[in-house]
């Protein structure tokens, strides 16, 4: 059970005394929280009392009087507004004064309740008050954890790219100083490492921008029928000059046009990445099997490579952020370590998920399900989701 | 007598770069990407010296092989290099002696590092070590 403080200012004993008899015995119920709160009154009787009181130990919340021997209530919530505290306050006033009340609340006040009042009165005024700040609380939570996870994120991120930048860096350095000796082939070798290394910084930051967008919010996700086989069909041609400098013969399957309800942006990011790894990850002379299938209510997208495969503790984590898996026969591969983990995220959205079977040496099928009309939450209702790099705050 | 280095990095630049850079001052140099490896190594050869990326296949992999040289033959002298510094949110300073007493290194390096300071480092362990 919470315990919530109360500060009652009120140059009236009777009034203080009234108060402490309500509250002593109270309960709320916070379905915020699935928990009961009760409350500790603690009393002044004049606003420069209050004051001193909430220098000391500021209470959850305040129930203030206006019409005080010194300081008006009015002052209290301008004074506290100066020294940049936020405390919860419950104005009380005679209903005389509901001019006042209503200048209390610009100044800063909750609520107010009118003298004279029922002991029910007050507790539903401070029923209220509890829930709103249970709220507040709960928000302010949620946006230190969003703000950790970003602060993560994006210190993972720079060191994802100082990384190659640093590797790229020692080739130049080596080329500026002739560090290679006399063939030109050695030098041409640091060449071909630094575009790789290039090439995988952008592949991170194109990665990178894609998650961005679909988190802001800022792109309005167009929702429309959206044909996964033509989604499929395009992911091939972007990836067709690769594998046929490989070898990799590429396959698409699918029992027609398979149709569902999405943004088509995001379907062809999630076709773009299963697609452009199953070659990268592919043997010389391999193939990539894509299978469009599914029922009423999913589509189900499976794509199969015949390439390095993956140990089952590597398929583990593969789809979380920034994880690459490297070993010698990935290292000449580009790759964000985001392609999966942005693939993971909108199969989820899209009321679905990504799974992978594999064999090492032998290949690996990524199978998305995605819900067929599923509608996405808009992305700035404050659902969870990691990374957020756009956190509104 | 040249000195044998065992250089372990995931990163196959640095460890190509390293390698070029140890060979051109006289060094020999083994190269070895995983901690995993590193060890089956050392079960069969002992290096003058060890140069560890603290990530490796495991975020920290480069730590525990740390632990692991300092244990089965503390007399290697350890050089721990490391990019990470505020990464995953590790701050990797060690700046007290107790900080220095938790990583099995004697020597802390940030990448990218500075070849000419890595070698007098090198050169330093090494002469400790005669």
């Amino acid at each position: 059970m919470e315990t919530l403080h109360v500060l009652v200012v009120d140059d009236e004993p009777g009034m203080r005394y009234a108060v402490l008899r309500a509250l002593r015995p109270f309960k709320v119920h916070l379905p915020e929280i699935e928990g009961e709160a009760r409350f500790e009154v603690e009393e002044a009787e004049s606003g420069e009392q209050a004051l001193a009181r909430i220098a000391e130990q500021p209470p959850d919340i305040m129930l203030l009087d206006h019409k005080m021997g010194g300081m008006t209530g009015v002052e209290v919530l301008n004074e506290l507004r100066r020294q940049e505290r936020d405390i919860l306050t419950i104005m009380i006033t005679a209903f005389a004064t509901l001019e006042t009340a209503v200048r209390a609340t610009k100044s800063g006040a909750f609520d107010f309740i009118a003298k004279p009042f029922t002991p029910e009165e007050l507790k539903d005024a401070v029923r209220k008050a509890s829930g709103h700040l249970v709220n507040q609380r709960q928000a302010r939570k949620l946006a230190a954890e969003k703000r950790r996870v970003r602060f993560e994120f994006i210190s993972v991120l720079g060191h994802e790219l100082k990384t190659p930048l640093a590797a790229i860096e020692g080739y130049l350095n080596m080329i500026q100083s002739r560090a290679l000796g006399e063939q030109v082939a050695d030098y041409d070798q640091a060449v071909d490492r630094c575009l790789l290394r290039a090439e995988g910084m952008r592949k991170l930051i194109r990665d990178l921008l894609d998650i961005t967008r679909m988190e802001s919010g800022q792109k309005r996700r167009e929702l429309q029928r959206v044909d996964v086989q033509e989604s499929a069909a395009s992911a091939l041609d972007t990836v067709r000059p690769l594998a046929e400098e490989r070898r990799i013969t590429l396959d698409l399957q699918a029992p027609g046009p398979v149709s569902m309800t999405a943004d088509a942006d995001e379907i062809q990011i999630i076709l773009n990445n299963l697609l452009s790894n199953a070659v990268k990850y592919n043997r010389e002379a391999g193939c990539v099997d894509v299978r469009l299938g599914g029922d009423d209510q999913r589509v189900t997208i499976a794509v199969t490579d015949t390439g390095i495969g993956l140990a089952p503790n590597e398929a583990a984590r593969l789809f979380n952020d920034f994880v690459r898996i490297k070993n010698d026969k990935t290292h000449d591969i580009p790759g964000s370590g985001l392609g999966l983990s942005l693939v993971k995220k909108l199969a989820v959205m899209y009321g679905g998920d990504v799974a992978v079977s594999s064999q090492p040496d032998v290949g690996s099928t990524f199978t998305v399900i995605l819900q067929r009309d599923f509608r996405p939450p808009a992305m700035h209702d404050g659902t969870q989701r990691t990374a957020n790099l756009a956190a509104h705050d | 007598m040249s000195h044998t280095i065992m250089v372990v990095d995931d990163d196959v630049d640095f460890l190509t770069q390293m390698t070029l850079q140890l060979e051109a001052s006289g060094y020999r140099v083994v190269a070895v990407d995983t901690a995993k490896a590193a060890r089956e190594l050392l079960e069969k050869q002992r290096p003058d010296l060890l140069l560890v990326d603290l990530m490796l296949e495991e975020p920290d992999a480069g730590f525990s092989l740390c632990y692991h040289v300092k244990r089965t033959d503390p007399a290697i002298p350890v050089i721990m290099v490391t990019a990470v510094s505020s990464a995953t949110g590790i701050s990797f300073e060690a700046e007290t002696d107790e900080e220095r007493a938790w990583i099995k290194a004697d020597s802390l390096l940030a990448k990218p590092v500075r070849f000419e300071q890595l070698e007098r480092e090198m050169q330093r362990l090494l002469k400790d070590q005669q």
